[in-house]
């Protein structure tokens, strides 16, 4: 036998390569470690959600900034695994953004809220009515003499006072926006946004007394066009997150009278001893008042104290569904964000689509590919055939090395897949026409094959150099999609140049150019 | 089978007539931009696009028109919104394109949930028997303004610079003037097509860039493949002029130019006719790099190099310097 050149082991380590990552694509029942090692699908083939994350950390400082970014991935991914999604993925990206994957997630407005919400739990004393229309009217006063800071409710102004602003309407700029039930403001539903904006507003709070702010309630899940209540507290709380212990989901008693308790999710709250003393005390000391239950500036109840309460225990009861009393749960148990965070893309690719996606790829791929085979076998003949059989190598190398980079096959990927298929047969059809010409100038097959090898081979790396160029910067410019692309495109690249220059070879030093054959097939 | 064996087309001697269809597409293409500007997508102005299916579970229910739909968004506070029918009529699937909400904080958060909203409440007929998250939202991108102006600045940059390194590597490997008509042929070829998404009004997205790049390394392959052969038959036929040399080199690698760009074309085509609605701007795109690329490689690369090489009038140095090098 003769011995092993460096080429044939060249294209049985190509193989032997290809055949173990592609493995587990094609038999079943393999062991764990083996079967595990198979492609992933992204997000747009698989369906799902990714949301990009800023951390908003302009009210820390610099080093508080750093750790405060990786805290908040920590408890994210905490939140997500409590969740339960499969194979999520959070990364950091730059100094101060977060990425989460969630694949095959369906609940996509959950997953969201869960991830977003700082979750900061506080407990406030509700202003008494006399204190609150005090703030009230002072939030007036102050609005009135610098109208012009808050031009939405200049607006506003303007159609119920036509020809002159008078002190009837100044003066209850901001008040008038809700409607009195029993020492409560009701804000009706279509001037919740505008509220919703001025309380988010960094000059508003300006204008509330100091020691006080206001806070929207919960708004009803069942209605969008629900009327909402707003209440004054006071801003020091009594009680916060980071003095709870645990929190769980429970059901009300169903003998309850409260209609907000009756059957209904609530979420159970215990204590760490420093809370629950601290929660003694303030209760023992405001007996008879309201106590707000706040969570990242939203009122979700209001109970009244009506005793002192030792044990540290406590509920939220409140308008909320099984799912959100589950999520809230989640969410105070992972402790709060670090430091607020707010999304600043989503994406949200529909199972159906992704799987179409898949489909039509799929399609695409097998006419590119027969189309390409079925040409080159005309053209080339039994050359075209060698050709064929690289080119099948070639798409089982990009599968395979997908694969053992661990990275995910997207939509673009098949794309690039697809077009590889019609660039691979490049390198064969550049060393095919030299070998034409070679035996035009009437060479031997042999000296043909030789001599077309010679030159192509440095057009080959030249041409190619400048593409895979192309798709290293591909690579750094995309994230997610258009990534997978540059890294098909450039596997592919790199695929065909050993298939051409090497396997090709091969299969034609062996079978084609053997004894003193005068003709060669091409 | 053969084509394209012994042809001996004067590529070198038509090259003005060449140049003037080149400047003729490309002057339209201008035109384009100049009047129709071009069609960012949502991933580069930020806003909401939103894909959803409304066809009814229950088949008695008529199929929604696009102008229901379109005024029900209207009197729920998005007059702004552009819809689109996506596919076949009778899918009713729709794409709901917002754009660049007005203010620059984080609206667009409730836009997408405010969306899914009105149609859930509004047609309850089309979404009856749906589960809303698996089959009727297909998709739907929200991206925040400051992603949307940062993924602009990156997408040109990252033409730019592919454009440079490969300026760089053509002169290490050719000589400067070879790298720079390589870039001027590229140039051409990106300009063309985004002329051409201008013209069409199609969008810009983030996979369109994806394309270009990609043409960008296909096309710079062919020229290379020309060069490639000129710098070698130079050196073999030092008496022979170099208009001679040059379109010898262009005939010899003719038919492996065509049917290079042949396969891929036909890939191409295949992605775009059966590769689904998601890739047919893409493969719209690559398509047309295929054309124009194959195009530039064989009429307008070489060409270029030989009308500077009469314009500086240093043809004879810049040759010899050629077959020095290798």
């Amino acid at each position: 036998m003769k011995k092993i050149s460096w080429r044939s082991l060249a294209i049985i380590i190509f193989l032997c390569v290809t055949a173990f990552y592609l493995a587990p694509l094609a038999i079943p029942n393999l062991p764990q470690w083996w079967a595990e090692k198979t492609l992933k699908l992204g997000l747009d083939l698989k369906g799902g959600m990714q949301i990009l994350l800023e951390v908003d950390t302009s009210e820390l400082g610099a080093s508080d900034a750093k750790s405060a970014v990786d805290q908040n991935i920590k408890i994210i991914r905490d939140r997500i695994d409590k969740f339960g999604v499969a194979e999520p993925s959070i990364q950091k990206i730059g100094e101060d953004r977060i990425l989460v994957q969630l694949p095959g997630l369906a609940d996509y407005s959950g997953a969201e809220n869960l991830i977003k919400q700082t979750a900061m739990l506080e407990f406030k004393l509700v202003a008494d009515p006399v204190t609150a229309d005090q703030v009230m009217q002072s939030i007036d006063a102050n609005i009135s003499a610098n109208i012009a800071f808050f031009p939405s409710l200049q607006d506003r102004m303007k159609p119920l006072n036509p020809a002159d602003t008078t002190a009837a309407n100044t003066q209850s700029v901001f008040s008038g926006l809700f409607t009195r039930d029993a020492g409560d403001f009701v804000v009706q539903w279509d001037v919740v946004p505008l509220v919703r904006e001025l309380l988010a507003d960094t000059l508003f709070a300006q204008v509330v007394r100091s020691g006080y702010q206001l806070a929207l309630d919960k708004p009803d899940p069942t209605t969008t066009r629900g009327e909402r209540r707003i209440y004054v507290l006071q801003a020091n709380p009594e009680l916060t997150g980071g003095e709870i212990s645990k929190a769980k989901m429970e059901y009300g008693s169903p003998n309850s009278t409260d209609p907000n308790v009756a059957n209904k999710p609530y979420i159970s709250l215990e204590m760490n001893n420093d809370g629950a003393r601290k929660f003694e005390t303030a209760t023992s000391n405001n007996v008879d008042r309201r106590l707000a239950i706040v969570l990242d500036n939203i009122v979700y109840s209001v109970p009244l104290i009506r005793e002192r309460i030792s044990g540290g225990r406590a509920q939220i009861t409140g308008k909320f569904s099984a799912e959100e009393a589950h999520e809230l749960s989640i969410v105070l148990n992972t402790g709060n964000l670090k430091a607020p965070i707010k999304p600043i893309s989503t994406v949200i690719v529909g199972a159906t689509l992704g799987s179409d996606s898949i489909k039509s790829g799929k399609m695409a791929g097998i006419i590119g590919l027969v189309a390409v085979v079925i040409f080159m076998l005309i053209y080339y003949k039994a050359s075209g055939f060698i050709a064929d059989i690289a080119l099948f190598f070639n798409i089982g190398f990009i599968l395979a090395m997908l694969t053992a980079f661990g990275a995910t096959l997207t939509l673009p990927g098949i794309a690039g897949i697809i077009l590889t298929i019609g660039m691979a047969v490049d390198a064969n059809v550049l060393i095919y026409e030299r070998i034409r010409e070679e035996l035009a100038a009437g060479k031997t097959p042999r000296s043909a094959v030789d001599a077309g090898y010679k030159r192509a081979v440095v057009t080959i790396w030249d041409a190619n150099i400048t593409t895979l160029i192309a798709a290293a910067v591909l690579y750094n410019f995309g994230t997610g999609p258009v990534r997978g692309f540059a890294v098909t495109l450039a596997i592919g690249i790199i695929g065909s140049m050993f298939t051409a220059i090497v396997m090709v070879r091969g299969i034609m030093e062996t079978f084609v150019l053997t004894g003193t054959k005068k003709t060669m097939s091409i | 089978m053969r084509l394209f064996t012994n042809t001996n087309f004067q590529f070198v001697k038509n090259r003005k007539t060449f140049f003037i269809l080149s400047a003729l597409l490309i002057i339209a293409g201008i035109i384009g931009l100049v009047v129709n500007g071009l069609n960012w997508s949502i991933d580069f102005t930020s806003g909401v696009a939103a894909k959803v299916n409304l066809k009814a579970a229950d088949s008695s229910v008529s199929p929604l028109r696009i102008d229901q739909l379109r005024s029900v968004l209207k009197s729920n506070g998005f007059p702004e919104a552009e819809i689109q029918h996506v596919g076949d009529l009778a899918d009713a699937s729709f794409m709901i394109k917002i754009k660049s909400p007005k203010s620059e904080s984080d609206v667009s958060s409730d836009t997408k949930n405010r969306i899914i909203e009105i149609i859930v409440q509004n047609f309850p007929d089309h979404v009856k028997g749906k589960d809303v998250n698996r089959d009727v939202i297909e998709e739907i991108y929200e991206v925040g303004p400051k992603v949307g102006g940062e993924l602009r600045t990156q997408a040109l940059m990252a033409v730019f610079i592919s454009l440079i390194l490969i300026v760089i590597y053509v002169w290490f490997r050719f000589e400067l003037t070879f790298g720079f008509m390589a870039i001027a042929a590229l140039f051409h070829d990106v300009l063309i097509i985004i002329g051409i998404f201008a013209l069409t009004g199609k969008e810009i997205t983030i996979q369109i860039i994806a394309a270009m790049l990609t043409i960008v390394g296909y096309s710079i392959n062919d020229t290379i493949v020309v060069f490639d052969r000129i710098r070698e038959d130079i050196k073999a036929n030092r008496k022979d002029s170099y208009e001679d040399v040059f379109n010898a080199a262009m005939n010899r690698t003719l038919s492996r130019t065509i049917i290079t760009s042949g396969t891929t074309l036909l890939t191409s085509l295949a992605l775009y006719f059966f590769g689904g609605s998601v890739l047919q701007d893409f493969a719209f795109a690559m398509t047309l790099g295929i054309v124009f690329g194959t195009f530039s490689s064989i009429f307008i690369a070489s060409n270029l190099v030989i009308e500077w090489y009469h314009f500086s009038h240093k043809e004879k140095q810049s040759i010899q310097h050629l077959t020095k090098k290798k």
